[in-house]
């Protein structure tokens, strides 16, 4: 999948992603919406096509042969999730559904045992709804404050802006590691040195970054971080959160009910080991044995290819969409962002194209971008909008792609002239 | 024609770029506002009826957001007036996707939409008319 000089063979990796077989409106698909998910490898389909036809039977549960084998697929891939975020223990590694349940885990399990009136919850002004709306919602039931990081012209964290908290009770420092609407990338060791210094926990949403950047969670220095399958070319309904093992068995289970419990009395109730306590129900077992699948895939590739690929594609998408006259480009130069660009249009005559006028006119020439507030209104009603095109890249995205998206987006110029 | 040419027809673009009863009535009968979460769509309409009480005579709308949604919302104008309070509650919404000619997906429909939905909980809210559920998923202020 990498030539000899270190690059990714794209056309050849294309291959392996069926998707590209098809057509839309009788074109090939330029998909520039990795950002909102990703496409899926056959390494992927395929490994949990095999998992259902050999192996599939409940796990944790029964003696039998076929249970054994179940519940080593679902561990095997925890074991990969463990060596591809560096985790010293695979008891840290928790399955969920998403990001947002991952992240909701932690609002709800920490936030309520540990929030009160006088706390103070920080997250950042470019957070996800995701990384935002848990942690207002939690602080508000709880009686603690919540405090919004301003970001500076460029979109960036104004990391200076922390000053304004000092003396205060820090509970919790919540920020995204790569912001979806801008690729911006955050500081998280800053970040986290900064919570711990103040007696707070850093929670990372990690869902823009890992797919495209490895992930070492020792190096980062946070005691959460949030991943979903999903946008890293595995299934969905797959993701998983990271945490240390001493919070999170200090805290009580997110979710009640069957694997997360060690002892039931008929009133009282205690809690099984890391990770089984916060993993209640039926594990999504053929989604993990894909993610497991997706690690290795994206592994085995690298990311040092990955992030070089993706790196040209958004610095020659940065020039070319900056030569469009009425073309507003959002967030900070190439050299500090992930393969994310969002950008307004207008007319030669001033005229705003909304982003979904423009996003249509895209796929009519079968080229697949976000148009929307990107889950992101408070970053939104900052930038002065209401929404933003968004293309995205991934490693499977060409030169020519690019080439695509600026014809259209002439194109679209000139129909709303 | 093509695909693409057929989608933003020439009559769509019209009423975009220079769409019918634009600009808000002083002194409204009946008035609302909505807004498409999904895409940021921003109609407000307001209606005077005439000297029965009862069948509009002006309308107005404001608005910002995707060509469809002002699109649609300026066509939906000139489709109510004259009506009664009571025939455009019972407007069924294919009449205004008649006028709007093109085939839409789910989340484009929301956008077509908006304009006539913000009209029926205008009606709704001065004259009682009835406002089926569907409606009421709107986020109105």
């Amino acid at each position: 999948m990498v030539t000899a000089q270190g690059a990714l063979d794209v056309a050849r990796l294309r291959a392996d992603f069926p998707i590209f077989e098809q057509r839309f409106h009788g074109k090939s698909l330029c998909y520039l919406d990795s950002a909102s998910s990703a496409q899926k490898p056959r390494q992927v389909l395929d490994a949990m096509t095999e998992f259902y036809e050999t192996s599939y039977a409940n796990v944790h549960r029964g003696v039998y042969e076929l249970g054994e084998r179940a519940t080593e697929a679902l561990e095997g891939a925890r074991e990969k999730v463990r060596e591809f975020v560096n985790a010293s223990s695979e008891r840290e590694i928790i399955f969920v559904r998403n990001t947002t349940e991952a992240l909701n885990l932690v609002a709800y399990a920490f936030g309520l045992d540990n929030l009160g009136p006088g706390d103070l919850v920080i997250v950042t002004e470019g957070e996800h709804h995701s990384n935002f709306v848990p942690w207002q919602a939690i602080a508000r039931r709880t009686g603690a404050d919540f405090a919004v990081v301003p970001l500076d012209e460029w979109g960036e964290l104004r990391l200076d802006a922390l000053e304004a908290y000092e003396g205060r009770l820090v509970k919790v420092v919540a920020a995204g590691l790569v912001s979806n609407a801008l690729g911006t990338v955050n500081d998280i060791p800053r970040l986290a040195e900064w919570a711990h210094a103040h007696g707070a926990i850093c929670v990372v949403d990690a869902a823009q970054a890992a797919p495209h950047r490895p992930i070492d969670v020792q190096a980062l220095g946070a005691d959460f971080l949030a991943v979903s399958g999903h946008k890293m070319c595995g299934p969905s309904g797959i993701g998983f959160l990271w945490g240390r093992a001493e919070i999170l068995r200090s805290m009580s289970p997110f979710l009640y009910g069957g694997h997360m419990i060690r002892h039931v009395g008929e009133h009282e109730t205690t809690w099984g080991e890391l990770p089984a306590k916060f993993e209640a129900g039926t594990s999504p077992v053929a989604e993990a044995v894909g993610l497991g699948a997706a690690v290795d895939y994206l592994s085995e590739i690298g990311f040092e290819a990955i992030e070089a690929h993706e790196h040209a594609l958004l610095t020659y998408a940065l020039e070319q969409l900056a030569e469009i006259p009425g073309v507003t480009l959002y967030g900070p130069p190439a050299e500090r962002r992930a393969a994310i660009v969002s950008f307004n249009v207008a007319t030669d005559s001033g005229r705003e194209v909304h982003p979904h006028d423009v996003a249509q006119v895209l796929d009519l020439d079968a080229i697949a971008i976000r148009a929307g507030h990107h889950c992101c209104q408070p970053l939104m009603r900052k930038l002065g909008v209401l929404a933003t095109n968004r293309a995205s890249f991934y490693l499977y995205n060409e030169r020519d792609e690019v080439d695509l998206l600026v014809e259209s987006v002439r194109r679209a110029q000139e129909t709303f002239k | 024609m093509s695909e693409f040419d057929e989608f933003y027809r020439e009559n769509i673009l019209d009423h975009y770029k220079n769409p019918h009863n634009y600009g808000l009535l002083s002194d409204p009968h009946a008035h609302a506002e909505g807004q498409n979460p999904l895409c940021g769509d921003e109609v407000a309409a307001s209606i005077r009826f005439g000297p029965d009480g009862e069948t509009i005579e002006e309308i107005g709308f404001a608005g910002r957001g995707c060509a469809i949604s002002q699109a649609a919302t300026s066509m939906m104008t000139d489709l109510v007036k004259g009506k009664t309070a009571t025939e455009v509650a019972g407007l069924p919404k294919e009449e205004l996707l008649g006028e709007v000619g093109i085939p839409l997906s789910p989340v484009r429909l929301k956008c077509a939409l908006l304009g006539l939905g913000v009209v029926k909980v205008a009606l709704n809210r001065a004259k009682g008319t009835p406002l089926p559920d569907e409606w009421q998923g709107l986020d109105i202020g």
